[in-house]
């Protein structure tokens, strides 16, 4: 228990760290805010009265402090290129990224835990061999060049999903989903081949110790080894390794939905980031920061849990 | 060196990437065609014996433009793994070397980068900075720092307390040339495994980058700028997106395969 | 039916005798690729998903977003003025009934046309009318919204359904400037969008959708759909994608380049009604020497540039005006320069570059046609020496900073007009005017365009607005390319697609077949 309260209290610093310095990244970048706003009515009165009424006078560690409150209650401040709060910016496109990224970070898990045991197992083999190269391969692939080739291929060749045919979650769940699928299988692939990669050598490095060996001289099967006293340990690493890749996945997400165009936070980052938007690019990033650093304590809450040895340390 | 040989994953790797930058040499002096040269009467040919990998929507041949786009990748992959190999290797050097406070606040930072996705980092770095071939070298660059730094410190840590340093100090050489003549050779092999992995992201990161146009502008020639703008052809000259992005694919590749070869990740 | 209420006096003769010069308005023309289905017989209902390229402005204000030409093509299908253009670029009574002008032209009265709403139900008064142009023209604050309406000295009503309108100095081609949009009285268009057009406004997702639905109580002819939905889709590729896939039903202002991909839709070729250029700053260097200018004309082809980034469809330009405003354009400007790279390159070092120069196009990443063009242009520049660097950068900050706030080199972009008024098109050229983003002075373009706006002479006026495009073209003001062909792409079951003179998408007149 005193481990989750110190780990939780890290959490915490960590967040506000985290929010201290995207907010100070952005401040770095000149950029007034009223000019964009303001177009040809601009005047130096009305620039003025607006950034007063921006908060853009007050010092730095208020106008920090505002908008920690603002983020913190759920009003993160007005988007320049819209003039309407960040909030109303953002409406919907969060939901989008959130479903893309479990739905890819699931379909991880699906591929990676199978794969990696079926390459462990059949070590040495043809299969096996096979298996590794294949995995090499797709470790390569970007994802944004997966989600190309499923377009080309899926989408205008076989014309199993219509591209750019996204329909909102207001449509029907399961459509939503099944929109998703390709662009969710285009991040998970690389993803997953990674973490079969990683499933496997833990497993081949657990197979050498002793109380596998002990197994072994009872008169068990590799299989039964394997799945009675292999795996639990060896999912350890992988554990960990799956909690911090949902980060991979929101930050995955940001490239791919440039190609099957979802309306998700990673359009509105890139075109924040062009225009300037810093109050839109701010809470996004901090919204992925949030999320990365969120992941990593549930890890290591997890891998506690699981794990007692860990508490030693 | 030769005992990485005997590895089935480095003799692949070294294979891919040889030939990589063999047509990226060869590239540099001679393509078939000039890569920028336009013709309004050739657009979006198919693969054929004139121009191998067809020609894009300007006409311009698809083959010299990725041998072209490929050095360039290369080149930024390059430039980006110098600046984080440097920096990394003075900052490590360093605080592997001395320990104490600094140390451990600075890996502390380095260990918060790396939890991030490096491409969210990297969009940042061109907010603050701004797009172009430049920029993008200086944020990849940056952002590599930390993982070379995080393994130059541990390496230098595990060296210091060995043997032949402590004789060194026996002998009244100075921290510095302990640290840069004595120790650096010795951590080379740890090195080149992630130079190599260095080289891999920096590739994937410069290709996606491009294709959200946050990268490399145009005229500059870029892999990943190519895909994007092969996209909207999908269907009329899918061969334009899938000969670039197999060049991205046998990049990323052959730098990986090396880095596991030689025990890496 | 709109021609009952056709009043004239002869002092608007002349406009629309301009616009019946603009009658050859481009029709369907199949581009070789696809045989377009004869529309079958139209249906009422039904809706539609429109993929455009460009987020509309942050605001939907019809009187603040007078110069994002995307914008405005879709507000003209909620927003109605006292007079709107129809599809041969005639001005037809819309809010007003009718409309006569006094002779000096600085006086127009209006007459309401009974029974318009407003999309809250509530009928338009001479009081609406009163509040939006005062409001458009900026009658109380001193600042006009609209340029188009600066001219206006005084709006009143002079009894429930009359309202005068008094100007500052004549204006002749004042009418194609009152289609300015009439909002609700006391209304602030931030808050709630509300005009008369056929469609209401219903939803906005920013960088999503925007959803209109019909307006049962129109006045005029109804919408034949009742729900459209504009999916914002800012990746051209994309748009393409979403198209051959079937997702989006029908898109506008496509490229030459994006057709053959789309076989799965009709295609109909219009004009864009723009004039596509590469547009200089001509006050820096070194853009500031006419001699550097003219290098560029001789050098970049705009015939070759045509072939390379549009296929070989568009219309070369040589100066600021298009085919569409009939008796203005001059087409013994359009190859004023002709390629002449041994020229170019005595002009350069003649003004101190003998060895070429580097330079940046900023151009908008989401409009395939332009980026296009700047690369065409980019690699016709390399043989004289000269590196263009091309800048993608997002449509806002394109429109912030290089527009609005003029920091640019060199850009390709369109220019469109608001009206069939060659003022439209030439006033942004005079010194001063807060519209000349690329900063051209010349004080005989000064002279000749104010000769031209201040007499009620239709002869003296074309002549003068004339001399004013040619000194232009002998300027070099900028390297014009051309008025761009503008691609219709519609699903097989949609018809009723009525090109415009001008930048405009009508989408009342589209109905679905089946």
């Amino acid at each position: 228990m005193a481990y989750v309260i110190k780990k939780t209290g890290v959490l915490i610093i960590s967040l506000v760290l985290i929010s201290l310095l995207a907010f100070l990244a952005f401040q770095i970048i000149p950029a007034d805010p009223t000019t964009k706003i303001l177009g040809t009515d601009y005047t130096p009165e009305k620039a003025e009265a607006l950034r007063e009424q921006l908060g853009l006078n007050d010092p730095l560690p208020a106008r920090y402090l505002n908008w920690l409150k603002g983020l913190i209650s759920g009003d993160p401040g007005i988007s320049y290129s819209y003039f309407m709060p960040v909030k109303e910016v953002m409406q919907g496109k969060i939901q989008v990224t959130a479903a893309l990224s479990l739905f890819s970070w699931v379909l991880v898990m699906l591929f990676s835990i199978p794969m990696g045991i079926i390459l462990a197992r059949f070590q040495g083999g043809h299969l096996e061999r096979t298996g590794i190269v294949l995995n090499q391969v797709f470790m390569a692939v970007p994802p944004f060049f997966l989600g190309m080739l499923f377009t080309y291929l899926f989408g205008l060749v076989l014309q199993w999903f219509t591209p750019g045919g996204y329909v909102p979650f207001s449509a029907g769940f399961g459509k939503a989903m099944g929109y998703l699928f390709f662009p969710a299988l285009a991040i998970a692939i690389p993803k997953a081949a990674k973490t079969a990669k990683l499933l496997r050598s833990s497993i081949l490095n657990e197979m050498n110790k002793d109380y596998v060996r002990t197994a072994y001289s009872r008169g068990n099967s590799r299989w039964a080894v394997l799945r009675d006293h292999v795996l639990r340990n060896a999912m350890l690493p992988v554990i960990t390794y799956l909690a911090m890749s949902l980060a991979d996945t929101v930050a995955g997400s940001i490239i791919v939905e440039q190609v099957f165009a979802l309306p998700g936070l990673g359009r509105l980052l890139l075109s924040s980031i062009g225009n300037r938007d810093f109050p839109v690019a701010q809470c996004i990033v901090v919204i992925i920061a949030f999320i990365v650093i969120f992941m990593n304590y549930l890890a290591d809450i997890v891998t506690q849990y699981v794990d007692p040895r860990v508490r030693l340390n | 060196m030769k005992h990485y040989l005997k590895d089935k994953n480095f003799k692949a790797g070294l294979i891919i990437t040889g030939l990589m930058v063999l047509v990226i040499l060869i590239g540099l002096f001679w393509t078939p065609y000039d890569p920028n040269a336009m013709s309004g009467s050739e657009k979006l040919q198919g693969p054929s014996a004139a121009h191998w990998f067809g020609t894009d929507n300007f006409g311009r041949d698809i083959f010299s433009r990725v041998v072209q786009g490929a050095g360039a990748t290369f080149l930024i992959a390059a430039a980006t793994v110098a600046i984080g190999l440097v920096v990394g290797l003075i900052i490590g050097g360093l605080t592997g070397y001395y320990g104490g406070l600094l140390d451990e606040i600075l890996m502390r930072i380095a260990d918060s980068i790396l939890a991030f996705p490096s491409i969210l980092l990297a969009l940042v770095m061109i907010a603050i900075l701004g797009k172009g071939k430049y920029n993008i070298i200086l944020a990849l660059g940056l952002l590599f720092i930390p993982s070379f730094a995080r393994i130059v410190r541990t390496e230098v840590a595990k060296q210091k307390n060995t043997d032949y340093v402590r004789n060194a100090k026996l002998m009244g050489a100075g921290d510095m040339r302990i640290l840069f003549i004595h120790i650096m050779p010795n951590i080379i092999p740890v090195l080149l495994s992630s130079v190599a992995i260095g080289f891999n992201n920096a590739v994937l990161s410069e290709a996606s980058m491009s294709y959200l146009g946050m990268g490399v502008q145009p005229p500059d020639p870029s892999l990943g700028r190519m895909l994007s703008e092969a996209q909207g052809y999908l269907f009329q000259a899918p061969w334009y997106a899938i000969f670039t992005g197999v060049a991205i694919i046998l990049l990323i590749l052959g730098f990986g395969l090396l880095s596991e070869g030689m025990g890496g990740e | 039916m709109k021609k009952r209420f056709v009043a004239v006096l002869l002092a608007l003769a002349m406009v629309l005798a301009l616009a019946a010069c603009t009658g050859n308005k481009p029709g369907p023309v199949d581009p070789g690729t696809v045989e377009p289905d004869a529309p079958g017989e139209p249906i009422e209902g039904g809706e539609i998903s429109v993929g455009l390229y460009n987020d509309l402005d942050a605001s939907l204000d019809p009187h603040m977003s007078s110069s994002s030409a995307a914008t405005r093509e879709i507000l003209f299908n909620i927003f109605e003025g006292l007079v709107k253009p129809d599809s041969d670029g005639n001005l037809v009574p819309a809010i007003a009934e009718s409309y006569s002008a006094n002779a000096g032209a600085d006086e127009y009265t209006f007459k309401l046309r009974q029974g318009v709403k407003f999309h809250n139900g509530k009928d338009v008064t001479a009081d609406d009318v009163v509040y939006s142009l005062s409001r458009a023209a900026g009658l109380e604050t001193g600042e006009p919204l609209v340029s188009d309406v600066a001219g206006i000295e005084s709006v009143t009503k002079t009894d429930g359904t009359t309202i005068v309108i008094k100007l500052k100095k004549p204006d002749t081609e004042f009418l194609a400037h009152i289609t300015t949009a009439i909002i609700p009285e006391g209304h602030d268009p931030l808050s709630e969008v509300i005009g008369t057009g056929p469609f209401k406004f219903v939803s906005r997702v920013v960088q999503d959708n925007i959803v209109l639905e019909k307006f049962d109580e129109y006045w005029g002819e109804p919408a034949h759909l009742d729900k459209v939905t504009l999916k914002i889709i800012e990746n051209s590729e994309t748009l393409v994608m979403s198209l051959r896939g079937g997702s989006v039903d029908m898109a506008v202002r496509l490229n030459a380049s994006q057709i053959p991909t789309l076989t799965n839709m009709n295609i109909l070729e219009g004009s864009s009604n723009i004039v596509q250029a590469l547009y200089l700053n001509n006050a820096v260097k070194p853009f500031d020497d006419v001699r550097v200018r003219q290098a560029l004309c001789y050098a970049i082809d705009k015939h070759e540039v045509i072939d390379l980034a549009s296929d070989g469809y568009g219309t070369a330009l040589g100066s600021s005006m298009f085919p569409a405003f009939g008796k203005y354009f001059m087409p013994e400007l359009t190859d004023y320069y002709t390629k002449d790279i041994d020229k170019a390159k005595e002009l350069l070092a003649e003004a101190g570059y003998p060895d070429g120069f580097e330079f940046t196009i900023t151009v908008p990443s989401n409009m395939k046609m332009h980026v296009d063009v700047a690369q065409a242009i980019e690699n016709l520049l390399q043989p004289v020496g000269i590196t263009a660097h091309i800048d993608q950068v997002e449509w806002a900050t394109w429109y912030s900073d290089a527009y609005q706030g003029r920091k640019f080199e060199a850009t390709v972009i369109g220019m469109d007009a608001h009206g069939v008024a060659a003022s439209d098109l030439l006033a942004r050229f005079v010194s001063g005017s807060a519209k000349n983003f690329i900063n051209f002075n010349s004080p005989a373009y000064d002279a000749a365009y104010n000769a031209a706006v201040s007499t009620i002479d239709d002869a003296e006026q074309t002549a003068r607005f004339k001399e004013c495009e040619t000194i232009l073209a002998e300027e070099a003001a900028n390297v014009y390319i051309q008025d761009g062909a503008s691609f219709v792409a519609m699903a097989k079951d949609l018809g009723g697609f009525e090109f415009y003179p001008l930048y405009v998408l009508d989408l009342s007149k589209i109905y679905r077949t089946k």
